[in-house]
């Protein structure tokens, strides 16, 4: 059986690299199918990762509180217009609710920052100590403030990678220089690590943190003291986030005394929902551009389909010959179903080929994140084996089925 | 070969064999209870007029297709009885077949074509290759082994085919109309060699044919008319079997 298995093979390049140009013709809507799901899912394998990489940017397991509208008739603010979460909510928050490992604040607006003889308008953002932790900054160089600097409101300032770069000379060192918010100086004591475009695509670089207290006292000129811009919460595993939605949801009810048919006075977000928007936005792409695929797979099938009736007709004579000299029915099945095989399978490899240029191509010219898996070119060359082996299957049963008096006697 | 009771068993026996085809409404009675018997090492030409059920015969003979009643014991198998694929088996071992049109894969080469039934017997690729070449020689085809069909003239190719039919040793060669596309000369050299499978090699062969030269090399002539056998002679003394495989 192996010697006949190889011969068939052999027999089967043989009869197929006779006439390229049909054999081409055939296996071009393999190779366009296979070629466009593998771009297709590079592309999307890509993006994919892309959100990912951006949702654990803005930290993993991140819960966000926004302030929501003050009544629930007559003008009503939108999100985060009106004054209704505090410091006192996000402490509280920590200590009644047990799942929350972390909870943090902050308040921003956007204010003239000044070093010497340059300035930059960008948003500052006054914190406690644990955002940043949530959000998961790092620093390039120095290091964060600490609950002591919060406490005594202590001016200092961390500084992102934009504001460096409009604030300060190449090469110059930001930590320990002093630069002037809202005319009130403040000495840099970090710089933050960048962390590039977010999941809506806005700088997340362009960004100046102060504690919370300084921001409250000495830069805002709050109204109200204690009212936050968004309270943020982690919890420890991200099974827990949405127990932990519903119990921040009821505990924040009971503290501001909604009545049952009062709507929320705040929004509740999580990364994941964030994440989730970008990913469905994707995978929708995906899924459409796989269809279009798996048609041009079918219609490739229908193809080698079709090129093996012919050839089955054709060699209906050199069929009743093998019959004759005593090939049996498998024999023939196999030399056809491995003809099919081996016209999906080249079609299939040229395919992949194709794809990973495509890939590579659309990481270049258009600069999307392509990441081509092994797994999705296993899954591409699988695929194609069984396409041929499925619209193999109907020719090579025909021509098993002849009888080798009429195969002979074909003309 | 003997038989279960001590009998030695005819290497071809037929036993009131019918064939019937139906085309559309109309019953054709190819074979109507014919009854032949054919001993190994014989030569045999086969005659009759179209539509006399010769081909059918052939057939029949060659395992290609089953009596629709009626015995055909081959060595002592009952035919009747196989399924396909053991006819196929049956045909592999047993029988080589010769055509009137050669039958050669196109654009295979001789060697190739010579290996063909050993690529379904299963044997080593070398193996394949010794016995396909050596048949070859047998044929007088030496150093054509890598010529295509369309490089070999018709008696060549149609020695290729006896090289194909001889490769697996069969104890039956069926040549249907072997020099129906040849030219004299080259007639001449496919029955010699027929004749000299047959007597040296003690092969026995049947041979279909209309022309009576070339019904002359055989030993035996059988008329076939209306699915029976017409008359049945020897044309020639039987050779003695002392004198076969040297």
């Amino acid at each position: 059986m192996p010697a006949f298995l190889f011969l068939t093979l052999m027999t089967a390049i043989r009869i197929l690299s006779r006439n390229r140009l049909r054999a081409g013709l055939t296996m071009l809507g393999i190779i366009i199918g296979v070629g466009a799901v593998i771009a297709m899912v590079s592309i999307g394998e890509g993006a994919k990762a892309a959100v990912q990489a951006q949702v654990a940017s803005m930290g993993t397991n991140v819960i966000i509180v926004l302030p929501g509208s003050t009544t629930v008739s007559g003008v009503r603010g939108g999100q985060g217009g009106a004054v209704t979460l505090n410091v006192s909510d996000a402490l509280e928050m920590k200590k009644r609710i047990p799942l929350l490992q972390d909870t943090g604040w902050a308040k921003r607006d956007v204010i003239q920052i000044v070093n010497g003889n340059k300035n930059w308008n960008g948003p500052v953002n006054g914190v406690s100590p644990s955002y940043l932790t949530i959000r998961d900054w790092t620093f390039t160089s120095g290091g964060s403030f600490t609950q002591a600097d919060l406490d005594a409101a202590v001016r200092v300032a961390l500084v992102g990678q934009t504001v460096v770069e409009n604030l300060f000379e190449a090469g110059e060192e930001p930590v320990g220089s002093v630069i002037r918010i809202k005319n009130v100086p403040f000495r840099v004591i970090g710089v933050l690590a960048p962390k590039g475009q977010s999941a809506q695509g806005s700088d997340q670089d362009d960004i100046v943190f102060i504690p919370f207290s300084t921001a409250e006292r000495k830069v805002f000129g709050t109204q109200f003291i204690g009212s936050v811009g968004a309270l943020f919460a982690t919890t420890e595993r991200q099974e827990d986030l949405f127990a932990a939605v519903d119990q921040i949801r009821e505990f924040l009810r009971a503290r501001h005394r909604l009545q049952a048919e009062q709507g929320d006075d705040f929004t509740i977000r999580t990364q994941v929902d964030i994440g989730r928007v970008q990913e469905g936005t994707s995978q929708t792409l995906t899924v459409m551009l796989l269809s279009i695929a798996a048609v041009s797979l079918l219609v490739g099938g229908i193809g080698i389909m079709n090129i093996l009736l012919v050839s089955v007709t054709e060699r209906t004579r050199e069929i009743g010959v093998r019959m004759a000299v005593g090939a049996k029915r498998r024999h023939i099945l196999m030399q056809f179903l491995i003809e099919a095989m081996t016209l999906s399978v080249v079609g299939g490899t040229l395919g992949i080929l194709f794809g990973v240029a495509g890939a590579r191509l659309t990481t270049v010219i258009a600069g999307w994140p392509t990441i081509i898996s092994g797994n999705t070119v296993v899954a591409a060359f699988l695929f194609s084996l069984a396409v041929g082996l499925f619209f193999g299957l109907y020719p090579a049963h025909k021509a098993a089925r002849l009888n080798p008096i009429d195969a002979l006697r074909y003309e | 070969m003997d038989s279960a009771n001590g009998q030695p068993v005819s290497l071809i026996q037929c036993a009131d064999l019918w064939k019937v085809y139906r085309l559309g409404d109309v019953e054709v009675q190819a074979l109507r209870g014919l009854n032949l018997t054919i001993e190994q090492g014989e030569f045999v030409a086969i005659m009759g007029s179209s539509g006399s059920g010769k081909s059918t015969l052939m057939n029949m003979l060659g395992c290609l297709d089953q009596p629709t009643k009626g015995h055909y014991w081959l060595n002592g198998v009952d035919v009747a009885a196989l399924r396909a694929d053991e006819l196929a088996e049956i045909r592999n071992r047993q029988i080589g077949f010769v055509f009137q049109s050669f039958n050669l894969i196109p654009r295979t080469s001789a060697l190739e074509n010579a290996q063909l039934p050993l690529f379904y017997r299963g044997l080593p690729l070398r193996e394949q290759r010794a016995l396909a070449a050596g048949a070859l020689e047998r044929v007088g085809l030496k150093g054509r082994e890598e010529h295509y069909p369309t490089q070999l003239s018709g008696g060549q190719q149609q020695r290729v085919a006896i090289a194909r039919a001889l490769v697996t040793t069969p104890s039956l060669l069926l040549a249907d109309e072997p020099t129906g596309n040849l030219d004299t000369e080259s007639s001449r050299e496919i029955m010699t060699i027929l004749d000299r499978l047959n007597k040296e090699e003690g092969i026995t062969v049947i041979l279909v044919t209309h022309e009576p030269d070339i019904a002359a090399y055989a030993a035996r002539e059988i008329v076939i008319k209306d699915g029976q056998v017409l008359t049945d002679r020897r044309t020639k003394p039987e050779h003695p079997p002392s004198l076969m495989g040297h």
